[in-house]
């Protein structure tokens, strides 16, 4: 549950750990069959391919996703979905380009994380669902979390999970540096963390320079626009940019008045660091809350979720880190059935239902975030607090537009020789961000992008 | 005429006979080694002679990626950094094997085998623990050896920072493979004669001369062995910095060895050309680097 939620939303540089198969040689020729523009498809052959005996193939990383299959299976009984666990998203991520160089062995339905769907638009490897009719789907999920998976060009994805970030902060050790309410600015964030510098000696929190999924959502939260892509050559990269430097300069401050601690995330050292509130919050994702709740058992009671501190009083503005989508991959043999059933996992209401309160999946359409089932929910671990409430509300907050580029993994390797680096040596962030910008940049035109 | 020709065409039978079963016997290895070995290696020389990229995708472009390969600073970052390794680990590893096995050798140690079994014991875990083992006590808050010079107020020690990280893999890698080497140079001082020993104690030498005079000597082979591997296995340096890179993601970059290079580009950047062309290029390094070893050694071994 615990590394499951880790893999399929924080996850980045974790790659390191998958010491996996170095055989599955590939021919040098990508040129897959490409994405021919589908059809749209008439109601009669959408029914037709319902009630036509086949077998899916679903690949994802979410224990326990068998049993909402087993709702679309019931559904249609012609239907087997075979799922598929191939062990985390970048042995998914490996795994699935090999087979798709290969022409045989891929999946007809993927997960893919929003922050990758770039990355496989890119070698043409996802069918585009707009001619399905997954255009219809849209008012049925968050207008930001749709602009994850979509453009003016088609879908890409039928958005299962999210990441709408907030605050998580200890209540025992605010309280002990005489602080009663969650910082509502950044401004007040800084002297916060200095006031609990000074009466507790911990951290108010840790910037990690080993993975860059929550600076980019900090990034996010300010309005920050990286990367502009049109899924084919042209590619926009601005990582430096003012909103970027800001975010930058301001965790430079805290970092070099000692008040922010720069380890690894996700480490030995950093849950050690939770629980004896040497770390007193995490500004962290929608899937944080019951991730912590397993990972510091012992803390239970002394945890609050509020929202991102702000850059202005009252902008109510939030990012988003991690979260994931269900796509259709290219070269399928039943598109329709392929479509339908990422399409009923991901917006049926007993399945999203299910996805949310046994899967443990941040809700993404309004109808889940508006149960009382879900968002009624109290939680000891935080004092009875009424998270997903908490979450549900920062979801319809989070900037409309965020678009990622089809060189993501570079993106996140980079990260930590060059800005992560800096963080974690406490070094000069700037710099950092302007060599992150310089090494990207200069993969991807060595990839053939035209880059401006 | 028939009869003389008679015996040849006998002979001439047999031996294709035994040419067949020559064949036959070696076959297995052949296809094995040509299949497992020779294919993929080819296959690798073509494939480094493409350019893969996400936008237009592969084209042939002959030797372009072993220039880039020559000129490219991650390639040679990482590949001075094995070099660094290989000067310090190597002569600490096999010096301390090699006193290991004279001791255990010597029959003067209480529980010989017992310690023979204990120092070769590290190398029977796989690497992979290893690492992952001595993460845990490397980490720089929590970790066993930070929290004790904490204790003994020396301050948190931080043997995953960059300054640190490559000593800290030395140190595994001796860990590791100290009891591997000991093991060769042991058996290797098993197989000297003993009447060396007896003539030599005979004229008065004691266990340090006979040690220094005759056993190291006469083990020559044997220590070069454990040299050419260790330079082999320096360069190729992958699993520990690979695995400790989850633990030092900052202070361990893509391209701090030569293979963890290889493989990222392969599988980060998506550039399996570039990739196999490193992987020639360092296996070319090797084989050179290798050679000169073991004809200085020889040489020097033949002037004496």
């Amino acid at each position: 549950m615990r590394t499951a939620l880790r893999r399929w939303t924080a996850v980045g540089a974790l790659s390191g750990l998958a010491i996996a198969a170095l055989a599955g040689c590939t021919p040098p020729t990508p040129g897959q069959a490409g994405a021919k523009s589908a059809q749209p498809a008439s109601a009669s052959e959408m029914k037709k391919a319902l009630n036509t005996p086949t077998t899916l193939t679903f690949w994802a990383g979410v224990p326990g996703i068998e049993e909402e299959a087993k709702l679309f299976e019931q559904k249609y009984p012609k239907i087997t979905v075979n799922v598929v666990d191939p062990g985390g998203a970048s042995v998914l991520y490996q795994k699935l380009r090999t087979a798709l160089k290969a022409g045989k062995g891929a999946p007809d339905i993927a997960q893919i994380e929003y922050q990758f769907i770039p990355s496989f638009r890119v070698t043409n490897s996802l069918v585009n669902l707009a001619p399905y009719g997954a255009t219809s789907l849209k008012s049925k999920y968050v207008g930001w979390v749709w602009n994850q998976v979509a453009d003016s060009t088609g879908v890409y994805g039928i958005p299962q999970d999210a990441g709408p970030m907030g605050n998580l902060y200890r209540k025992d050790v605010f309280e002990k540096a005489g602080i009663t309410k969650a910082p509502a600015t950044w401004d007040e964030y800084a002297k916060d963390a200095a006031a609990i510098k000074a009466k507790t000696g911990n951290y108010i929190s840790d910037l990690p320079g080993s993975d860059p999924g929550q600076l980019i959502g900090l990034f996010w939260q300010r309005g920050a626009k990286p990367f502009t892509y049109d899924g084919k050559k042209n590619l926009t990269i601005k990582l430096d940019s003012p909103e970027a430097q800001a975010v930058v300069g301001y965790w430079q401050g805290l970092i070099q008045k000692g008040y922010v601690a720069t380890s690894p995330d996700f480490d030995n050292d950093w849950y050690k660091a939770l629980t004896n509130g040497t770390y007193a919050s995490w500004p962290t994702a929608a899937w944080a809350p019951l991730f912590l709740q397993s990972a510091v058992k012992s803390t239970s009671g002394d945890w609050r979720a509020a929202p991102l501190p702000q850059w202005t009083a009252g902008a109510n503005v939030a990012g988003n880190w991690g979260g994931s989508s269900d796509a259709v991959i290219t070269g399928t043999k039943h598109p329709l059935a392929a479509y339908a059933f990422a399409a009923f996992l991901n917006s049926d209401p007993a399945s999203t239902k299910l996805l949310a309160t046994k899967q443990f999946l941040f809700p993404t359409t309004t109808a889940t975030l508006s149960d009382p089932a879900f968002v009624g929910q109290k939680s000891a671990f935080y004092g009875g607090q009424q998270v997903n409430q908490q979450f549900s509300d920062i979801s319809k907050t989070v900037d409309e537009h965020f678009d990622w580029p089809p060189i993501t993994d570079y993106l996140f390797s980079s990260y930590t020789s060059t800005l992560g680096k800096a963080i974690a040596e406490k070094g000069d962030l700037k710099a950092g961000l302007s060599a992150w910008q310089k090494a990207v940049v200069a993969y991807a035109k060595q990839q053939g992008f035209t880059v401006s | 005429m028939s009869l003389a020709a008679r015996p040849v065409r006998r002979r001439a039978s047999i031996h294709r006979a035994q040419a067949r079963t020559g064949v036959l016997l070696v076959l297995p290895f052949v296809l094995l080694f040509a299949g497992l070995f020779i294919v993929p290696i080819c296959y690798a020389a073509y494939l480094s002679t493409f350019i893969d990229r996400l936008v237009g995708g592969a084209t042939f472009a002959g030797l372009a990626n072993y220039t880039r390969v020559v000129t490219d600073p991650h390639f040679w970052a990482g590949f001075g950094r094995v070099a660094l390794f290989l000067v310090v680990q190597v002569p600490i590893m096999l010096c301390v094997a090699l006193f290991f096995a004279l001791a255990i050798d010597s029959g003067r140690l209480r529980g010989g085998r017992v310690a023979r079994l204990i120092v070769f014991l590290p190398y029977a875990i796989p690497g992979v623990v290893a690492t992952l083992m001595w993460g845990y006590l490397y980490g720089p808050n929590y970790g066993l050896l930070s929290q004790i010079t904490q204790a003994l107020n020396l301050g948190s020690l931080n043997l995953l920072s960059s300054g640190n990280i490559l000593g800290a893999i030395m140190n595994i890698v001796c860990w590791e493979f100290i009891g591997y080497n000991m093991i060769i140079l042991y058996s290797a001082l098993r197989a000297v004669p003993a009447e060396l020993f007896d003539a030599a104690e005979m004229d008065g030498a004691g266990p340090i001369r006979v040690a220094v005079s005759i056993k190291i000597p006469a083990i020559r082979q044997a220590i070069l062995l454990t040299v050419i591997f260790s330079i082999i296995g320096s360069f190729q340096l992958f699993s520990e910095p690979s695995i400790l890179g989850v633990l030092a993601p900052n202070a361990i970059g893509n391209d701090f060895s030569p293979n963890l290079y290889a493989y990222n580009v392969a599988f980060v950047n998506q550039d399996l050309g570039y990739s196999a062309a490193i992987a020639f290029v360092l296996g070319l390094i090797i084989m050179v680097i290798s050679y000169v070893v073991q004809t200085l050694t020889n040489r020097k071994a033949g002037g004496e």
